[in-house]
């Protein structure tokens, strides 16, 4: 029987309200707003820790705590509550959402300083925070929906924060749509759930998963997985990530970056019990998070935005996690451990960049960069930690999680092995080289901004937050990995240790070594291409790969050809047959009546006379009509 | 008399004194309509608390002898789906009233006939949902489209004396057609049980079935076309696009829940067996309707005939889910029509407001208004969040239990169904960025945001919408036992899950 | 004499009053045919009377005079206003209702 905690509510309600608060108060709450959601969101990071050492102190049978608030929907069979569930999933991401979320609440208040909707931003903010601990606080299906939804909005808000420029509204949009048609994945995967179980909350259907049939439990598993392509920009539908890039840099940082685009690998990780039992589901997990890593990391090789290229490896590291989620029970924990230690550098690499994009007046193309690393060093060395993190030098964080899933992959046996374990390796080798590049055009080489203004350091208020992100760059892996602390934490959610089977065919050693080997490999190659001087503006003449990734492999264009244009003639054949074929025959209807009106008219010509012969004849004919009818 | 009885002839009663204040007093005309909707609407919240919503029966039930010849009553009375409509219609009509101060100024006659063609517009109302005998709903049925005929074609704009004659032609040969099917079941009756309009004693009838699919079909085209469904639905862009934006509100969010109302009241109830014999083909033209209502409204130029559009495409989901036969798709079908009626008639009201303001309902002549007019936008966002379903706001559960109440019957229809959700989403954010994103497009600089009375007249809608997404168990309550009966009597029972608990 | 011939008699002076309706233009004697055409129905209705041997006929055929001593009343008033109005009593002239 699951335990009773009061706080829950407070996760939700605490920044639900201080949003609407926010929005509500108007103009007033200008000179306030930002310090209220500041306090906010560190509240919910304080209750999320007392929640985190209450749970630690109990056995670890009774960890998982939940809270019931209402009764919200109950037809018939259907019935949900509003309730809300914090077990040992949930509450990594609690500390996650929180905790980056309130320092990058503490980077806005200056970095967004000079913005007069700075309220609004907050409150957008604290919104999407309240969506998003919905989302993993849920404990069902439909309320995870909720806030599933909840972050979509909020993103849409924020993406489109400024949208007064129309390509940042048509950004807005794309990313919403995109991420609809990813929701219509989830609805179908609760829809199909509740018609095969008769339930939606994640306890019933895990007790009744074993005794589904399998084609239902890899129906559910392909329309989860459609709904975290959705949400997480895996292929096919990531193009909007890219474009997602319009909102402010923190945005980008906490939602398109640490925590909502993971919101997938939760969902997925979440339902360990269908895709465990679903394997075709989970084989297409693992296709789909391996063509997206490399596809990632392709893209990212070619754009000189350095948010976008930030985007593209956000894009390839999640498809390392979607893909160890398919690697089965141990899969589960090292794609959360990917998933935390990622939060942390990839955050504190995207403020590095919106330090650098403040002090060099909001410019984010690299060719225009370079050399920066003299005028901000601390932005240049917690990016740097930042970067070793991610392409996985030891001891940074990202070596643990990231070695940790390529020696899962190589040691899933048989071809799939070697082709996951080649595509993780590879995925390495190109993320190292992009990272380099970025670094290297940034913070190295020649100046080529081409003004005199010098770029300068950004206020402590900003520095503060990226270094204590860059402080879990270095030993958030290391801490969740010893002693196997967090697969520890998360058996009792996803089983890792179940089945920890057989023998590995590479050691961790050997893994290690391999890993470390393409790394160097990619960063020589990037090192050869970007030392030295470097010109301000974008090669023209490069070859056809170049261009192709620079143009998104072109999924933009596909979409475009498949999708955008044929449902534009679709649309206008239809307004024609609307108002040629169905209110066509209406009309014509009404046509022919009055065209029988017309004709009829002559026949009354208003000559008294006229009208009393018809009215012999007429009378005439009907004692002929009865004569003949009654002889 | 009972409450109910009380309630549907307080209107008429007000429209009789207010036809006597001078025409000139316009001032007073408002404020006397105001104040008498008003307390129509609390008597009406007075009625719900006084329900017994744990009962399926039907309640305050009056009776008297009407035209005894053809044993025809004056029978009111009302279970929990009635209700709701009659709750969401008195409840619109003082927002209508409030949000459109003015628009009776600018019509054919004075608004003294504005005001008395709208509270008889709202006793007939109340009077279409309360009526227990086929005979009196067929007569409130017709005599709604009078009031409506002269409150578009005298105060609406553009081709207004086109929209409001195809609108009275459209109603009135579906309602010849139902005539035709009252008049059969009637003969059919007298030959059975006694002659009676009794509807309780008419679903007991036993009628062979190519009659009944014919009766079915006149009763069913003519609510097809009131909802309306595709193909039957050409008449309603053109009136709402004529109509005043209140007349639309009422159009729209009330009227056209007759319906939808009269598919489960009387196709439903009373030809149980042809209403199985036709599922297919209606669940088919339901799709149809969604997927063709949101294509059509994404194509729209016309702020007005987009929401129109998205109201066909709604009246898809709406009519699926009642034929669905599940109790999910019924109540969720019986929630959406008041949640259609709430989140529509914000949607009308605010774009009347732009309207209004900016003199042309072309949506690209807006941009930027989020700029100039925060609350009026903010407004219409959260409006339009509700019609395309966003889980938190009110439309969304009614979305999800019609689409959950199919997929367990009829899993490809609802699967098609989830289109409309990817569909809604550009259909309101294609005006939502046209109109409130982008810079400020010149002519809209000097665009007033709502006053007082605007935001006083928005509010409660905004505050339904909000409460109802959180928290709509107080209306299933109401909704729920009627919905059970409803598809127990036409012999279904829900589909089991497939694995057993 | 067969009382037949009564009728025969009544036929032809409908057939009379129903083709000067139609084919004079003089609203008096367009007027004056109605009239006969009215006695001739009444001609037949007393026929009737008399040949069934009950009063119904009788009474109708009062009743259709006192209907058309009204009749001829409104009509000459209506015949007098125009002849007034347009210095005409033609029928053909008065056609002004079909627009």
């Amino acid at each position: 029987m699951l335990q009773t905690s009061a706080n829950l509510v407070w996760f939700i309600a605490l920044p639900l309200f201080s949003s609407a608060l926010l929005l509500l108060a108007g103009k007033k709450a200008n000179s306030w707003g930002h310090v209220l959601a500041t306090t906010v969101s560190a509240s919910t990071f304080t209750i999320g820790i007392i929640e985190f050492l209450a749970m630690q102190a109990r056995p670890e049978e009774n960890r998982a705590v939940g809270q019931k608030l209402f009764t919200w929907i109950s037809v018939g069979a259907f019935n949900v509550d509003a309730s809300l569930l914090l077990d040992q999933l949930s509450i990594c991401f609690v500390l996650l959402i929180t905790g980056v979320g309130t320092l990058i609440h503490i980077y806005s208040i200056s970095y967004m300083s000079h913005d007069l909707d700075r309220r609004r931003f907050f409150a957008y903010l604290n919104l999407f925070i309240a969506a998003m601990l919905l989302l993993v606080l849920g404990d069902s299906y439909l309320n995870l929906y909720v806030g599933w939804e909840g972050v979509g909005l909020a993103s849409y808000l924020l993406i489109g924060f400024w949208n007064q420029k129309p390509a940042y509204a048509t950004a807005a949009k794309k990313a919403f749509v995109a991420n609809r048609v990813g929701d219509v994945g989830l609805s179908l995967a609760i829809m199909i759930a509740f018609a095969t179980f008769g339930d939606v909350s994640f306890s019933g259907i895990k007790a009744q998963a074993e005794s589904a049939s399998t084609t239902q439990l890899t129906a559910i598993g392909l329309m989860l997985l459609l709904a975290a392509c959705g949400k997480s920009a895996q292929f096919p539908l990531q193009s909007w990530l890219g474009d997602a890039m319009a909102g402010p840099t923190p945005v980008s940082a906490l939602i398109h970056a640490a925590t909502m685009v993971t919101a997938g690998v939760y969902l997925i990780t979440r339902s360990s019990f269908i895709f465990d039992e679903a394997p075709i589901a989970q084989i297409m997990v693992l296709v789909v998070g391996a063509v997206t890593l490399l596809f990632g990391a392709i893209i990212g090789t070619a754009k000189d935005d350095i948010k976008k290229a930030l985007a593209a490896s956000t894009m390839s590291q999640i498809g390392y996690m979607i893909l160890a989620t398919g690697l089965g029970p141990i899969g589960y924990a090292f794609a959360i451990m990917h998933l935390l230690t990622h939060g942390f550098f990839k955050a504190s690499m995207f403020l590095g960049a919106g330090s650098v994009m403040h002090g060099m007046k909001d410019e984010v193309n690299m060719r225009k960069y370079g050399g920066i690393g003299k005028f901000m060093p601390i932005t240049a060395l917690t990016f740097g930690l930042g970067y070793l993190a991610i392409i996985g030098v030891p001891p940074f964080a990202g070596f643990y999680s990231k070695d940790k899933i390529i020696e899962t992959a190589l040691n899933a046996g048989g071809i799939k092995g070697i082709a996951l374990g080649i595509a993780t390796l590879l995925g390495a080798a190109i993320t190292a080289f992009y990272m380099t590049r970025v670094v290297i055009l940034t913070f190295f080489g020649n100046e080529r901004w081409g003004h005199k203004d010098e770029p300068h350091e950004s206020p402590a208020l900003m520095l503060i937050p990226i270094s204590l992100l860059s402080l879990g760059s270095i030993a958030s892996g290391y801490l969740l990995y010893q002693g196997k602390s967090l697969v520890n934490w998360l058996e009792p959610v996803v089983n890792p240790l179940k089945e920890h089977h057989a023998e590995e065919l590479f050691s961790p050693n050997a893994v290690s070594a391999m890993t470390l080997t393409v790394v160097a490999i990619g960063i020589f190659l990037a090192v050869r291409k970007y030392r030295g001087n470097q010109l301000d503006s974008a090669p023209e003449k490069v070859s056809i790969f170049t261009t192709a990734a620079r143009k998104d492999l072109f999924q933009d264009s596909l979409n475009e050809k498949a999708f955008m244009l044929p449902g534009q003639s679709l649309i206008k054949r239809l307004l024609q047959i609307d108002l040629l074929v169905i209110d066509g025959f209406v009309r014509s209807v009404g046509a022919v009546s009055v065209g029988a009106g017309t004709k009829l008219r002559a026949l009354q010509s208003g000559y008294v006379r006229s009208y009393a012969l018809m009215m012999v004849v007429g009378a005439l004919a009907l004692i002929a009509t009865v004569w003949i009818v009654t002889a | 008399m009972s409450l109910l009885t009380a309630i549907g002839l307080l209107p008429l009663i007000s429209a009789g004194m207010i036809a006597l204040i001078p025409t000139r007093n316009n001032e007073l005309i408002k404020r006397a309509t105001l104040v008498a909707t008003t307390i129509i609407a609390i008597s009406s919240i007075f009625l719900a608390v006084s329900f017994d919503k744990n009962s399926d029966q039907l309640q305050f039930v009056q009776k008297n002898s009407w035209i005894s010849a053809f044993n025809i009553n004056f029978s009111l009375g009302i279970d929990g789906i009635s209700l709701v409509l009659i709750l969401l219609s008195t409840i619109l009509v003082p927002i209508v009233i409030l949000a459109t101060w003015n628009e009776s100024e600018n019509g054919r006659w004075s608004s003294k006939v504005f005001y008395v063609l709208l509270l008889t517009l709202e006793s007939l109302m109340i009077g279409v949902f309360a009526a227990n005998d086929l005979f009196l709903f067929y007569v409130f049925f017709e005599a709604m489209l009078i009031p409506v005929y002269f409150l578009i074609g005298g105060y609406g704009t553009g081709n207004k004396s086109a929209a409001a004659i195809k609108f009275l032609l459209y109603s009135l040969f579906g309602g010849l057609l139902m005539l035709a099917s009252i008049i059969g079941v009637y003969i059919i009756s007298s030959n059975q049980i006694g002659a009676t309009f009794d509807i309780t004693q008419l679903a007991t009838l036993e009628i062979d079935n190519q009659t009944e699919n014919f009766l079915f079909l006149g009763f069913f085209i003519a609510f097809a076309i009131k909802a309306p469904l595709w193909p039957f639905h050409t008449w309603l862009p053109d009136a709402a696009k004529a109509a005043t934006p209140g007349t639309s509100v009422l159009l729209l969010g009330v009227l056209d829940k007759v319906g939808t109302y009269g598919m489960i009241r009387f196709c439903i109830q009373l030809f149980p067996d042809a209403s199985k014999t036709f599922t297919p083909l209606i669940i088919t033209l339901a799709v149809i309707s969604i997927i063709y209502g949101a294509f059509m409204a994404i194509g729209q130029r016309d702020i007005k005939g987009l929401i129109a559009f998205t109201s066909i495409s709604h009246f898809g989901f709406i009519t699926m889910g009642i034929f669905a036969m599940t109790t999910q798709g019924m109540s969720g079908a019986n929630l959406y029509m008041i949640n259609h009626g709430f989140s529509t008639a914000a949607l009308f009201l605010i774009a009347g407001w732009m309207i209004s303001r900016r003199g042309s309902s072309t949506i690209s002549d807006f941009g930027g208004l989020q700029r100039v007019t925060p609350v009026m936008s903010w407004s219409f966002f959260i409006a339009g969040m509700s019609s395309l379903a966003l889980p938190g706001l009110s439309s969304f559960i009614s979305e999800f239990l019609v689409l959950v109440g199919t997929y367990t019957r009829y899993p490809v229809a609802a699967i098609i169904g989830t289109l409309g959700i990817v569909l809604a989403a550009l259909y309101i954010l294609i005006p939502v960025q046209k109109a409130l994103h982008g810079p400020i497009v010149s002519g809209n600089e000097n665009l007033k945001d709502l006053n007082l009375r605007e935001k006083i007249a928005i509010a409660p809608v905004i505050l339904v919408i909000v409460f109802m997404g959180f928290y709509p168990k107080p209306v299933l309550d109401l909704i729920n036992p009627t919905s059970e009966k409803v598809v127990v009597n036409a012999g279904f029972s829900d589909p089991i899950a497939k694995v057993g608990k | 004499m067969s009382i037949a011939n009564y009728l025969y008699l009544s036929a032809i002076l409908f057939t009379i009053g129903a083709i000067g309706v139609v084919v004079r233009r003089n609203a008096i004697v367009v007027f004056m045919c109605i009239e006969l055409m009215l006695n001739a129905a009444n001609l037949a209705f007393v026929t009737f009377a008399r040949i069934n041997g009950n009063l119904e006929g009788q009474v109708v055929a009062f009743f259709t005079m006192v209907v058309a001593a009204c009749e001829v009343v409104v009509g000459l008033a209506i015949i007098v206003t125009i002849y007034r109005s347009r210095r005409s009593a033609s029928v053909d002239d008065a056609s002004l209702l079909k627009r």
